[in-house]
């Protein structure tokens, strides 16, 4: 079998187990899978409205995506994305609420406040891990937890409505701090640049910069980056940093394009979802935009199966997951065949992180001798 | 009742681990088995307790075939293995520690008779209540033993068992072990410490690069053990004619530790164009010299000069800007970016300012320095896929031109012959230009060729500093060995 072939095969091989799953899933759950898969469809690009509903989906998906992607590179599993979502979106309904000023300058306001919630959240997340010692995958949720907590404070306290507290969120933001929209549908133009061109730079960090390859280097083997004279724990705080930016501008979206309010559930899930969207596009920018759509599609889609046959809509979910889970574990399996070719240096050795989709190892604390 | 290891075979990547070892350990005896770090024992004995599985070869036991695929094989068929660091569960009381892993119920009787027995017949003084993570390095390797006997173990490997424990414990330990030999039990003691192996040993087996290269009964002259150890040294000191410039780097009465080991009273003035040799067996202190040298350890107290400027303190990045360079021994591990290229790496050699990378004249460069150190790959080949000689020469490829003390850790370790010359050509060239060079390394040849002073570190200190005009390979085998006064 020749390289391509071989390639192909393993990405099919994963997608046709993931869809049988699916398939038996929905046969379990007593409805016609076909029909079902078709109504994931037809509810999430069927019309305008929809079309525009899912792009509306794909940006915040897309931005939190390439933001983890970047602290990835670094060597760090950024779980803390969520709760930089959440921030973002708390900073932006604040300068929603408060600033006045025609529609460009707030909105431009509201995206600068979601970067500057973000980059806070995340830098958190960093001085905890570079000077608290603490693992970014227990800081980043545990500030996913205070992030959450911090926008139903403000929902049913500070922010509350006159006259109601309810969890189902603060009152509309004035028109002026909401995004404009394309005909009668929810899609914005300026969100979908946004993603654009967060993904591009993104890509181009990680491909042409010195910053990009510094961070890169030290996700590979702080060590040696240490001994090259790179500062390990500069390049991960640079590299939580522009990834709270990217998912802070996510939250402001949410905000500006999507609720027009703050809702308790701001970051939509999509933090989580974009470790999967990661997962999936094997850390490489350029593969984020398309797979982020596949996601979009799937999670807009979903909300029909509640409506139409009666099923829950959390199965959009386990269709996504199913997915990623027989993606990497098609990953897992041809790392091992590979390396039952070759003789495999004892476990003892150290094996430097690296953006292969399989390794779902936690990045190892940098120790640096002093 | 006997062991017997034949044509065992273990290759990991380029390295032939274990290269058709043939061994034949009688039971009733203490067997040690000597070598240098990296002589494959640790291999040998990974294997022979089942935690790794050789690649081709046969073990026996009292003549019936070994098949070991996990530990848990091992010690059924009577094989148990007292790791350097014994594995203890820490949270866990004494008396759980021993019952955990035998067989059958787990009731606190057994287990006290068991613990009784381990007191009566070697002095192991163990509470059974109280949490491992109270004892000492010396008791929880007691427990070990203790454990392992209880699964019936009639062979017992020790690996580096002296390392950490106190005198009094080391005492009981050898009485234990002679006793346990008495009773008919094949020991095994693994180690790179001739007194000891002298002390407790009646049987010896050297291993180096992979194969057993000697075995004798003891007592035997510590020079024979030397040279099966290190092989025949044959160097002269390459003529120099090197003008040896200012002091660069000046250490006065500079002690340093490294974990938990003080390396005392460094005091040492090494000029331009000097080469110094570290020699001494693996973890003497070698290791925290260099990386004290390089900044990467802050001294405790003194003076470290670099340049006519006291660093000691400061951070790496200081010493980097003084003119310090660094090369480690992990070349992948701390050296060199695995899945990085060639590019790569030079480009983050070059440093510089400037926000986008131009990769065309990084490729460039990257190309002029394969050719001019003669790299087998492309300016597309990542780190990973050289091969050691390889690693090597891109690491001194990626050396900034104005090194004024250049410090390296095995320098030619694992690399052939050719390659192994042609790093120390470069080396040379560098002396030439000045370069004040401190390297470590467990080939005597390359010590007595390349230093113009060596360093001999023994248990931690400073034994002995030699001109290597004066010296002699056996004389510095014997002092490596820590015997100092038959070279006096």
């Amino acid at each position: 079998m020749n390289g391509l072939a071989k390639r192909a095969s393993s990405a099919v091989l994963p997608l046709a187990l993931a869809f049988a799953v699916v398939v038996g899933l929905l046969l379990l759950a007593g409805a016609n899978p076909f029909k079902a898969l078709g109504d994931i469809w037809s509810g999430s690009m069927g019309n305008t409205s929809q079309v525009g509903d899912t792009l509306m989906a794909w940006v915040p998906i897309t931005l939190a995506t390439a933001g983890f992607v970047v602290t990835y590179a670094a060597g760090l599993w950024n779980i803390g994305i969520e709760g930089q979502i959440a921030m973002g979106g708390i900073v932006a309904t604040w300068v929603g609420r408060t600033m006045p000023g025609p529609r460009p300058v707030l909105i431009t306001l509201m995206f600068l406040g979601g970067a500057v919630g973000g980059v806070v959240w995340a830098l958190l997340a960093g001085l905890l891990k570079t000077k608290g010692g603490v693992n970014e995958i227990f800081g980043g949720l545990g500030l996913d937890f205070v992030a959450s907590g911090l926008a139903v404070y403000l929902i049913i306290g500070p922010w509350k409505r006159a006259g109601i507290a309810s969890t189902s969120g603060t009152k509309l933001l004035p028109a002026s701090a909401t995004l404009p929209v394309l005909g009668h549908t929810r899609f914005s133009l300026i969100a979908a640049a946004v993603a654009v061109a967060g993904v591009t730079s993104v890509w181009l960090l990680l491909r042409g910069t010195r910053f990009g390859l510094r961070l890169k280097a030290v996700g590979r083997n702080p060590r040696s980056a240490f001994l090259m004279g790179i500062s390990p724990d500069r390049y991960m705080l640079g590299a939580f940093s522009v990834c709270g930016v990217l998912a802070g501008v996510a939250g402001a979206v949410q905000v500006s394009g999507v609720w027009h309010k703050l809702v308790p559930s701001i970051s939509g899930g999509y933090g989580f979802l974009a470790i999967l969207v990661a997962l999936l596009a094997a850390f490489k920018a350029a593969r984020i935009a398309p797979i982020a759509l596949f996601f979009a599609i799937a999670s807009v889609g979903s909300t029909q199966l509640t409506l139409k046959l009666n099923l829950n809509s959390a199965l959009g979910g386990v269709l996504q997951a199913v997915v990623v889970l027989f993606v990497i574990l098609g990953g897992g399996w041809q790392a091992r065949r590979a390396s039952r070719h070759h003789s495999v240096p004892p476990p003892t050795a150290a094996s430097p992180p690296g953006p292969q989709p399989v390794e779902v190892v936690p990045p190892e604390p940098v120790a640096v001798e002093r | 009742m006997a062991l017997v290891l034949r044509d065992i075979h273990k290759t990991f990547g380029e390295t032939h681990a274990n290269d058709g070892v043939n061994l034949t350990l009688e039971g009733g005896t203490i067997h040690g088995l000597l070598g240098e770090n990296g002589a494959g024992k640790s291999t040998l004995m990974k294997i022979l307790s089942g935690y790794q599985g050789a690649d081709s070869g046969e073990m026996s036991l009292d003549g019936s075939r070994l098949r070991l695929s996990s530990p848990r094989d091992a010690i059924a068929a009577g094989i148990g293995m007292l790791h350097q660091d014994p594995l203890v569960f820490l949270p866990f009381t004494v008396l759980d520690n021993f019952l955990l892993g035998s067989p059958g119920r787990h009731d606190r009787a057994t287990g006290l008779a068991g613990l009784a027995e381990a007191r009566e017949r070697f002095g192991f003084h163990l509470d059974p209540d109280a949490p491992a993570r109270a004892l000492t390095v010396g008791e929880r390797q007691q427990l070990e033993i203790a454990r392992l006997l209880h699964l019936q173990a009639k062979v017992l490997i020790l690996d580096e068992p002296t390392t950490g424990i106190s005198a009094d414990q080391r005492t009981t330990l050898f009485a234990a072990l002679r006793a346990l030999a008495a009773g008919g039990m094949t020991v095994i003691f693994v180690s790179h410490k001739l007194e000891e192996v002298a002390d407790i040993c009646s049987e010896v087996a050297v291993m180096r690069r992979g194969r057993v290269v000697g075995a004798t009964s003891m007592p035997c002259p510590a020079d024979e053990l030397v040279e099966m150890m290190f092989g025949k040294v044959f160097a002269a000191p390459e003529p120099v004619s090197v003008e040896l410039g200012a002091t660069e780097l000046c250490l006065d009465g500079m002690t340093v530790s490294d974990r938990g080991i003080a390396t005392r009273d460094l005091s040492l003035a090494v000029r331009a164009g000097e080469v110094i040799g570290l020699a001494g067996l693996e973890g003497s202190g070698q290791r925290t010299f260099l990386r004290a040298c390089a900044g990467l350890l802050r001294p405790d107290c003194g003076r470290l000069e670099v340049g006519g400027q006291d660093l000691a303190g400061h951070p790496y990045r200081d010493f980097r800007a003084a003119g310090v360079y660094f090369m480690p021994a992990g070349r992948l591990e701390e050296g060199l970016l695995s899945g990085f290229s060639i590019t790569e790496h030079v480009q983050l050699a070059l440093g510089g300012g400037g926000f986008v990378v131009d990769w065309a004249s990084a490729r460039a460069e990257a190309e002029r320095r394969i050719r001019d150190f003669s790299i087998k790959g492309d300016p597309s080949t990542t780190a990973d896929a050289l091969s050691g000689g390889n690693q090597q020469r891109l690491l001194l490829a990626l050396m900034p031109d104005n090194v004024r003390l250049l410090l390296m850790e095995h320098p030619t370790r694992g690399l052939d012959i050719e390659s192994a010359d042609w790093v120390w050509t470069q080396l040379m060239a560098r002396r030439k230009q000045g370069t004040a060079i401190v390297f470590s390394s467990a080939d005597l040849d390359e010590l007595l060729r390349y230093s113009d002073r060596i360093i001999v570190f023994f248990a931690g200190q400073v034994l002995e500093v030699l001109d290597t005009r004066a010296t002699s390979g056996e004389a510095l085998g014997r002092l490596i060995g820590g015997m100092r006064e038959v070279a006096a």
